[in-house]
């Protein structure tokens, strides 16, 4: 009879939410790996029904303390697409830019203050900013400008206050403009430090072969459109989404798992839109990630860490491209009217696409609504990572093997609460 | 040199409220000299309070085994308590005790930092504070109050 082993972590840190991890290992195979969520799901589609459409933005934001604009902005080009309206022009333009604060603030709060520690043997930023106070202090610096870019264009850092379909209820002056972009010529500095301090890291040897599922923009990194695409050959409108991916109800989860069609689980976040859109990098982003030792692809899920510095540094780079050629808008929203008909958008989020699709009846009202986030997209991904990655280390002690299967678990840097539509780890060994 | 109350909490997770709610009601007194801010969410945020400020008076639901409406008060100051400090459980990425300890190694304290816990009783989205969280409000309010005297005079 085997020995069976079962590593068991009841409540994973250093992820958003709450959610537990269940490995069980018989002999020297690996039996079972469950990436187990029970946040309690919430219910948020079924919240949405029989709203107006002008509330989805706001609604929807409340789904997440970490990425709220995600939210707002899948909802607002949803709601747009169901009633035929295309935002352009300088509007356009600040809606990409809130988007680069999220990706800044969130990535930077990912890679310091959780992920980080683990490469480096600590067991919290606290450890860690006892060793190098600068380099936290840094992260701090670099977190806040993100939380300024929000701060400014969404009306306030959490949950922002200030988006509407259409646009925004308020823009912010020319001067707040000006002097946000004196802030991020600093935070360039800082994103381009923390690309250099990350790549020094030591990464497992763990690539993997993946499908890749991200949106592609014909003239730019992707934040707000684009089809979406595969490294197998993908290639759709966001319109199109329910024809190739399904969600399916696993018993260990309140999260739903989503699956293409056609070859099963598949993988979003920065290594997707790293490897599929690396040519639309700006040029400081591009030298970034080749100084640092990444090639045009990255398949490894250890240094998706790497890949967020390198996208904090094009988030960065991006703001001030936006706020050196920004005419400010006339007028702060173009109007929407309803009309009965269904809409789909899918945006960039730090941790990957975000889908939303809304039916709407003529008055505007929200008849069915469907949310995709990330993290769900994800789940199959991370188990069969934890598989792959557990089976040649069998050897380790259980608490070097929960340590490490947690950190392949971050690798993600799953947003569990957006996910329920938290963790916990345990390993059995028989 | 000022002192600043700051409230944590989430308004939508019942007991979770009380931080915010103790907030509402103080600062409609306008003490002189006093500043209050909250932090709903990113609890990172209190680093940035705590610039400028001599003293800071957190207050935040918590979940130590006690029993519901239970207020106690830890100086943490000087010394990191970071048992009892774990109690402010938090689902977010992270919590309280951590962002306190952040501080104190970066040298980001205030000369004093008080923490006000009270024992709560349902986290239950959507419902309103528990009768016993509920009760305990007005004596919170009391101590608070006596906090920033103390500070005046002293």
């Amino acid at each position: 009879m085997a020995e069976q082993r079962t590593i068991k972590v009841d409540y994973m840190a250093r992820v958003e939410g709450e959610s537990a991890l269940d490995i069980v290992i018989e002999g020297d195979a690996v039996k079972d790996v469950k990436l187990k969520i029970f946040e309690p799901p919430r219910f948020f589609e079924a919240l949405l029904r029989g709203r107006s459409f002008l509330e989805a933005p706001d609604i929807t934001a409340r789904i997440c303390g970490i990425c709220p604009v995600a939210y707002q902005m899948s909802a607002v080009h949803a709601m747009e697409d169901a009633c035929g309206v295309k935002v352009t022009g300088p509007l356009r333009a600040l809606r990409r830019l809130l988007y680069c604060g999220e990706w800044i603030e969130s990535h930077v709060l990912h890679i310091y203050m959780l992920h980080a520690p683990d490469f480096l043997g600590k067991h919290s930023v606290v450890e860690l900013a006892a060793e190098h106070p600068e380099i936290i202090r840094r992260g701090l610096r670099l977190k806040k400008t993100g939380n300024e870019i929000v701060g400014l264009l969404g009306g306030r850092e959490i949950h922002p206050i200030n988006v509407r379909v259409g646009g925004f209820y308020k823009i912010p002056t020319k001067s707040d403009f000006a002097a946000l972009a004196e802030k991020l010529k600093l935070a360039r500095d800082d994103a381009l430090a923390t690309v250099s301090w990350v790549s020094g890291f030591q990464f497992p040897d763990f690539d993997q072969d993946y499908e890749f599922v991200c949106l592609s923009h014909p003239d730019e990194y992707p934040y707000n459109e684009g089809r979406i695409v595969s490294s197998r050959g993908l290639d759709i409108p966001v319109q199109a989404f329910h024809e190739h991916f399904v969600e399916d109800h696993v018993a260990h989860s309140t999260a739903l798992h989503c699956r293409l069609k056609a070859r099963g689980h598949y993988k979003v976040g920065p290594l997707a839109r790293y490897s599929l859109n690396y040519d639309k990098l700006s040029p400081l982003a591009k030298q970034a990630a080749m100084d640092a030792g990444l090639g045009r692809t990255c398949n490894n899920p250890f240094k998706s860490i790497l890949v967020r510095a390198v996208e904090v540094v094009y988030a960065v780079d991006e703001a001030l491209r936006i706020l050196d050629t920004l005419e400010r808008p006339d007028s702060p929203c173009v109007e929407v009217l309803p009309r009965a008909g269904t809409g789909f958008a899918a945006t960039e989020a730090p941790r990957g696409m975000l889908h939303h699709t809304y039916r709407l009846d003529a008055e505007g009202n929200i008849a069915f609504a469907q949310i995709i986030p990330p993290t769900s997209q994800n789940q199959a991904t991370i188990e069969d990572d934890l598989r792959h990655f557990i089976a040649p280390r069998l050897s380790l002690p259980d608490d070097q093997l929960q340590w490490q299967c947690e950190q392949a678990v971050r690798n993600y840097d799953p947003c569990i609460s957006c996910s329920t539509h938290f963790l916990k780890l345990t390993v059995e060994r028989r | 040199m000022s002192t600043m109350v700051i409230g944590i909490g989430n308004r939508e997770r019942a007991d979770d409220a009380l931080g915010l709610i103790a907030i509402d009601r103080l600062q409609r007194e306008h003490p002189a000299g006093v500043e209050f801010a909250t932090a709903r969410g990113d609890v990172l945020k209190v680093l940035d309070l705590f610039e400028g400020a001599h003293k800071v008076i957190m207050i935040d639901a918590m979940r130590s085994g006690g029993t519901p409406g239970q207020v106690v008060r830890l100086d943490v100051s000087d010394v990191a308590v970071k048992v009892d400090l774990a109690n402010f459980a938090s689902s977010h990425t992270v919590n309280l005790a951590e962002a306190i300890e952040l501080a104190r190694t970066l040298g980001r304290l205030p000369a004093h930092l008080i923490v006000y816990g009270v024992e709560a009783q349902d986290f239950t989205l959507g419902n309103g504070l528990s009768p016993a969280v509920a009760a305990a409000l007005e004596g919170l309010l009391t101590r608070v109050r006596k906090e920033w005297a103390c500070t005046k005079h002293g």
